[in-house]
């Protein structure tokens, strides 16, 4: 959504995503499907070889794209796939957290160093 | 065989006795398209990640339709980015290491090599896991928008998830 809107205002935009169904269902103006599970859409942890392949690659296709809608696929693999047996079970507990509208920080510690920069009220 | 996220989701949700997510269908609507004028290693690039990345001493974000934005440094050091999204699931990986899903060490890299003319000074990040549409409409896209107009931007990767 976000990317029709900025590109119906003029800027040229790429999605780099690792879910090929809601890139489809999305049609952004250029997309590149990496086959890697969630929450790795620019590479693999700690292999910088890798992460530095994938942008590259993605962005000799932002360059290229020619083809409104068209989704690229990145032949790259993440090696087993094992992950996607978890992926695709629907018989997995409800995965996200509760839903209400205090800031959900990742350590205790972050809390404070945000109420001292003045970005969240004691 | 590529996950069917949606499909997926979806039936988790039923059997929990919620209401489905809602994800954005474009159906027959053609995408835009404003082509590239210049090579992209002579243009500036914003970026857009919605794994609800934050950085130390910002607020996270609230798993109820948080439709604000953050700012990060382009310099900002990986040890000091933080995440928070509704699917925590997916983020172990990038909470060891942002650049998983927040590619700040790559494109510094493709800046120093001259592989794009540069990253522009901030990066942004909202939390993607948003069940109002409206909101994605009204509030992140015109907002990502003139954070972009005023960086200045040639183009702008958006990176999902």
């Amino acid at each position: 959504m976000v990317a029709r809107y900025l590109e119906e205002r003029g800027i040229p935009t790429l999605c780099l995503g690792s879910a090929h169904d809601i890139l489809l269902a999305g049609q952004a103006p250029r997309s590149v499907f990496l086959d890697y599970p969630l929450g790795h859409s620019c590479g693999k942890p700690f292999n910088e070889v890798n992460q530095y392949d994938v942008l590259t690659k993605a962005l000799e296709i932002f360059e290229a794209a020619d083809k409104p809608g068209h989704i690229e696929v990145l032949e790259l693999d993440w090696g087993s796939e094992d992950w996607k047996i978890q992926a695709s079970s629907t018989a997995a507990s409800d995965t996200r957290q509760p839903r209400d509208t205090s800031p959900q920080f990742q350590y205790p510690e972050d809390r404070d160093a945000a109420i001292e920069s003045g970005a969240v009220k004691a | 065989m590529y996950v069917n996220y949606m499909k997926t989701i979806k039936e988790r949700y039923l059997k929990l006795g919620y209401q489905p997510y809602r994800w954005f269908h474009a159906g027959e609507d053609p995408a835009p398209f404003t082509p590239l004028y210049k090579k992209i290693e002579e243009c500036r690039l914003g970026l857009l990640s919605t794994s609800g990345a934050y950085s130390l001493g910002q607020s996270a974000y609230h798993y109820k339709d948080d439709s604000s934005l953050r700012s990060i440094e382009k310099n900002c050091s990986t040890e000091d980015i933080r995440f928070s999204h509704i699917t925590e699931n997916y983020l172990e990986n990038p909470r060891k290491d942002p650049n998983c899903i927040l590619p700040l060490g790559q494109l510094l890299r493709m800046e120093k090599e001259g592989k794009i003319g540069e990253l522009a000074d901030q990066v942004f990040s909202c939390m993607g896991g948003i069940y109002s549409q409206r909101k994605v409409l009204e509030d992140i896209a015109p907002n990502v928008y003139s954070r972009f107009l005023s960086q200045e931007v040639d183009v702008a990767l958006l990176v999902p998830m």
